[in-house]
């Protein structure tokens, strides 16, 4: 049996996640068929047929696609994926917004978030926003995994050369319609991605404080995120939220700062390699978890951060 | 029109879970336990929608052991008009919670569904959607604004790169995220009043569900430590230090 990998993308390129994605999918097994399903997305087929490992790429690209709404993503996966031993996404907002929807047509449980593939059908996730991993075997005759991106080292994104085959199903439900979306621009890397990621809490102040953050991240190549408590008080978008309930992140370098460390924040980066805390209050729970700790005001080591740099 | 909420009994977000040294599970005997938060802001934006109008009545419904009351009592004290427990007595699967609902959804038939994101125990995020597939009911996820027009509902949903706006034929399906609104406090004198209000309680075994969950949970370990590390003095001895010990600048 084979497996099945449900690309996440814009219409011009694939998601990076789907590089980490598919190193968890071949820990489940070999052949793997990639779905890229959306509108004008011919450019996203020819690149994942070059992904390595992926055997064939089914392309459906269809206005109904167009918005990867989950009513209509979730009918055509569902109807394609009955022939597959394992149906497997990323577990970004994408994936956890339709995969759910395709388990329950297909009648099985789904494994969410899974951050260790140990067999074909046991995997390990955690639970209690990180405070605990749980092994889970999968019973049903189709797993419905989604994977934890960053749990995964990427594939190579060349070398491979799997055949495109178009598919002409087409689900679209009247029930739902797009009505607009209003993306976050920025020029930085993204920050589930990102190998270094600087973020702030609410020691910030402020909205316009974290232009100290920016100089930083300029000079390191770094993402900025940001603490549930920063983004609750309007200094940030929610889309630089770091936690259990925003984005999970595990960079190379996280620096945290004025981040006091809740459970739910650390959910989102304590997989990080190393963790660098900026804190004056040297009983915050974030120097718990850091490799470097500085107790200082964040005011006077940010300006002189970005000149030692 | 009716709003149906469904609300789980989770572990307070508070405290630190323990895994029991059997690792079987995380030991969950004499642990404060509480609303889920994301099933709290749910039941808080059903009861803002009955405050303008767009609401006749918000029903809350729970799975689990009996101690589950306590948490559609919380929520009937928040404002919901009357509660239903399914008693069963292993908390179930997002599976075969959803099937579950769908016989409840089917019995109430309420325009809107709404349920918290995720719940902060299995951190799963599949219920709300599955709900939605085996109803047929559209779904607004990870919801930041909620807004009805006549029957449909207008979903501002919070996606990775921003937000993005659905508009949903009714009935339909809304799952939370925190930033939808903030719950209210219960006053004791509304605390006082949920313990009148009607609690129907039905036995999960009754449903005409299967209740076997398919993913078995074979053992749970805390996760691998990270001890601290060191205090640095100052930004120079942390940059020397990120460069040629941690090799990372």
């Amino acid at each position: 049996m084979s497996i099945l990998v449900i690309a996440e993308h814009d219409n011009q390129s694939l998601n990076p996640a789907m590089l980490k994605t598919m190193a968890a999918a071949q820990a489940m097994g070999d052949d793997i068929h990639m779905l890229v399903a959306g509108e004008g997305c011919q450019a996203v087929a020819a690149e994942a047929a070059q992904v390595a490992g992926v055997s064939k790429v089914l392309c459906a690209d269809n206005a109904a696609y167009g918005h990867f709404l989950a009513e209509n993503i979730s009918a055509l996966v569902a109807d394609l994926g009955k022939d597959y031993s394992h149906i497997v996404t990323a577990a970004t907002t994408t994936g956890k917004n339709f995969m759910p929807r395709v388990a329950a047509l297909l009648d099985v449980a789904q494994v969410s978030d899974v951050i260790a593939v140990e067999s074909a059908d046991t995997f390990r996730r955690p639970i209690y926003a990180g405070n605990a991993i749980a092994t889970v075997r999968c019973n049903e005759a189709i797993k419905v995994v989604t994977v934890r991106a960053t749990a995964f080292d990427s594939v190579e994104a060349t070398g491979g050369s799997a055949a495109i085959e178009a598919v002409d199903q087409v689900f679209s439900s009247d029930k739902v319609s797009f009505v607009g979306e209003e993306l976050a621009e920025s020029e930085r890397p993204d920050l589930t991605s990102a190998r270094v990621v600087i973020s702030g809490g609410r020691g910030m102040q402020n909205g316009e404080n974290f232009a100290l953050l920016e100089g930083i991240a300029d000079k390191l190549g770094a993402a900025i995120g940001a603490s549930r408590a920063a983004v609750d008080a309007g200094f940030v978008p929610n889309d630089m939220q770091v936690g259990q309930t925003g984005k999970i992140v595990a960079p190379e370098l996280y620096i945290a700062v004025g981040i006091s460390g809740a459970i739910q924040h650390l959910a989102g980066m304590k997989d990080s390699k190393v963790i660098v805390a900026i804190n004056k209050d040297e009983e915050a729970p974030i120097f718990q978890v850091a490799d470097y700790g500085l107790v200082a005001d964040l005011f006077d080591v940010l300006p002189a951060l970005e000149n030692a740099l | 029109m009716k709003i149906l909420v469904a609300v789980k009994r989770v572990i307070d977000y508070n405290v630190k879970v323990r895994v029991k040294a059997d690792q079987s599970n995380v030991d969950l005997s004499n642990v404060k336990m509480a609303l889920n938060p994301f099933c709290e802001i749910a039941v808080e934006e059903a009861v803002r929608l009955k405050e303008k109008g767009v609401a006749e009545e918000v029903v809350v419904v729970s799975i689990g052991p009996k101690a589950c009351q306590e948490q559609i009592r919380t929520a009937l004290a928040l404002g919901a008009d009357r509660g239903v427990h399914i008693e069963c007595d292993e908390m179930p699967d997002s599976l075969v919670a959803a099937k579950l609902l769908k016989e409840v959804v089917a019995e109430e038939a309420p325009q809107l569904v709404i349920l918290g994101k995720q719940a902060i125990d299995s951190d799963n995020n599949q219920t709300g959607q599955m709900l939605g597939a085996l109803t047929d009911m559209p779904q607004g996820t990870f919801a930041s604004e909620v807004v009805v027009e006549g029957d449909s509902v207008q979903v501002t949903r919070e996606v990775d790169g921003g937000l993005q706006t659905v508009k949903l034929t009714l009935p339909a399906i809304v799952t939370t995220d925190l930033r939808l609104n903030e719950p209210r406090y219960a006053s004791l004198p509304n605390i006082m009043k949920a313990k009148r209000k009607p609690l129907d309680v039905k036995a999960a075994s009754d449903m005409g569900v299967e209740l076997t969950n398919n993913i078995e949970l074979l053992s749970v370990e805390p996760p691998a430590e990270r001890s601290a590390g060191v205090k640095v003095a100052d930004v120079a001895e942390l940059v020397e230090k990120l460069k040629n010990e941690a090799k990372v600048l």
